[in-house]
């Protein structure tokens, strides 16, 4: 489960105070967060693990990835269930206030 | 030859050079393990390590490590989730991946038959809709992971603090991939000569902290990807450094990851979370080999917050996964795989997940070998080809 899987940024969107995306993999469509890759732009394609974007992969890496994992039975993790949004309080900047890394 | 199993793949003739290069770099037999239930899935999948065994008269072996996170998630932390799942002011949030993984009695599946609110979510941030949702529930997330994982979890409970949701906590059981390469490397039984690193968790941490494990002792790491070229590439890369005796960190995965990983990822992971000793499932506990909440979230632990008592934890005597996870033993090695022990009615966690070695093994018709290939510990005697795999 530790596996990334690389979809295509179709839309961006703030949401609950944090910078989200919807990322298209292959037929699906789920919502990602931008937080920990916010140079990602519309058009662009990312690996996404657990709704997190983590990195940004070229668009032949990304279909090749894509079809492997396909083929591999590695896809489960995008059959789980959305969760209804309930829209939430902007709670100021992201990562105000956070040390930086040691 | 084992080869055939690669029709199903593109780059079939590359993988056949990539196989030729390491026969002729070769001299002598290596043992390598692979870090990651990715790669471990990938391999079996592929009949890589069939093909790799088979270059004879120097043999190639490849082991399978500890780098499922389901599969290492400790007994007692999946009773304590029961504990708390069946409480009944609980929705217990958890990835699918955990819901068949058995405890001392029965699984989450079982519980969620008999009532209990326990729902898959696709990413922790599901947690916080949720908790606003039902601001009369207690919202409890199973974070469990490797590093990759780290920074959602991480995400949820700084989000969490933030908006002063109260009714979120994580039941968190996170471990670390440095700390089990040393483990294994410390253990008398080790066969392990050469490492392929995790890819997707250096794509978060970077590479920084291998490089003194490699040193340390004296072993190559090899960074690599999850798909069958990266793996043979990887796997050709370590042989280099083992025949030359070198022993340093190598990238086979640059085109996605670098030194640094990602820093923004990272901040947020180690503002959230410290590390701690942890208990892995089979191996045991290890020191800094987890996270737990800093202090100021507290807040947000469930264990804390539930009070779980100590429960006795019953572990089935016929599994061996232990010795599995740290490559002394293979999967065909057990008594009760693929006949008391099988993916509907898994006895041990590396059954479960499509990335523990045992299901893996079962998934790609191993269990109907039993003359599989592959060593049984440090004193097997020689190697002998064997027939490989149906034709899925
Ligand atoms: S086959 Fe089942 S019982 Fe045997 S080691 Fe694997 S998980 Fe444990």
């Amino acid at each position: 489960m530790c596996l990334a899987i690389p979809g295509k940024v179709v839309s961006a969107f703030e949401a609950g105070g944090l910078p989200m995306a919807r990322v298209q993999f292959g037929a699906v469509t789920r919502e990602a967060c931008l937080a920990y890759v916010p140079q990602a732009v519309v058009g662009d394609y990312v690996l996404v693990h657990v709704g997190f974007a983590i990195s940004r992969v070229d668009e032949a890496e990304a279909l090749r990835t894509f079809e492997l994992l396909r083929e591999m039975d590695q896809l489960t993790e995008l059959d789980a269930p959305a969760v209804v949004a309930i829209d939430a309080p902007a709670v100021g900047d992201l990562l105000a206030g956070v040390p930086p890394c040691p | 030859m084992p080869i055939a199993y690669l029709d199903e793949y593109r780059d079939r003739a590359l993988a056949e050079r990539l196989v030729a290069q390491i026969r002729k770099v070769q001299t002598r037999p290596w043992v390598l393990m692979e870090m990651c239930g990715g790669q471990t899935h990938s391999i079996v999948k592929h009949g890589l390590d069939q093909m790799l065994e088979a270059a004879l008269p120097h043999t190639l072996e490849l082991v399978h490590g500890p780098g499922c996170p389901v599969c290492v998630t400790s007994l007692e932390m999946i009773d304590k989730a029961h504990a708390i799942a069946q409480r009944p002011e609980v929705i217990f949030c958890s990835f699918g991946d955990m819901l068949r993984v058995p405890g001392s009695r029965g699984d989450l599946f079982r519980l969620q038959a008999q009532g209990a609110d326990i729902r898959v979510v696709y990413t922790p941030l599901d947690c916080l809709k949720l908790a606003r949702q039902y601001p009369a529930k207690q919202i409890v997330f199973f974070a469990i992971g490797f590093e990759t994982t780290a920074p959602a979890n991480a995400m949820l409970v700084y989000r969490a603090h933030a908006e002063k949701l109260d009714n979120v906590s994580v039941l968190v059981s996170h471990v670390l991939v440095p700390p089990a390469i040393a483990n294994i490397l410390q253990s008398p039984a080790n066969r392990v000569q050469g490492f392929l690193g995790p890819g997707h968790v250096c794509a978060i941490m970077g590479y920084r902290e291998y490089e003194p494990i490699a040193s340390r002792f004296q072993v190559p790491i090899v960074v690599s990807g999850f798909e069958p070229l990266d793996i043979l590439q990887g796997a050709l890369m370590t042989v280099r450094q083992l025949e030359a005796g070198k022993h340093t960190v190598e990238n086979q995965y640059a085109r996605i990851l670098n030194r640094d990983g990602n820093p923004a990822a990272r901040q947020l992971v180690y503002s959230v979370f410290e590390t701690c000793d942890k208990k892995w499932r089979g191996v045991g506990a290890i020191p800094k080999s987890g996270y737990k909440l800093r202090w100021e979230y507290r807040d947000h632990d469930a264990e804390r917050r539930f009070q779980v008592a100590e429960i006795d934890t019953l572990e089935s005597d016929l599994c061996i996964s232990g010795q599995i996870l740290k490559g002394i033993k293979k999967p065909h090695h057990c008594p009760a795989f693929g006949t008391a022990c099988t993916p509907l009615h898994p006895l041990g966690a590396t059954m479960v997940s499509a990335e523990g070695a045992c299901a893996a093994y079962y998934a790609y018709g191993r269990h109907l070998q039993p003359s599989m290939t592959g060593a049984g510990g440090p004193g097997r005697g020689p190697h002998t080809p064997q027939p490989g795999p149906p034709a899925t």
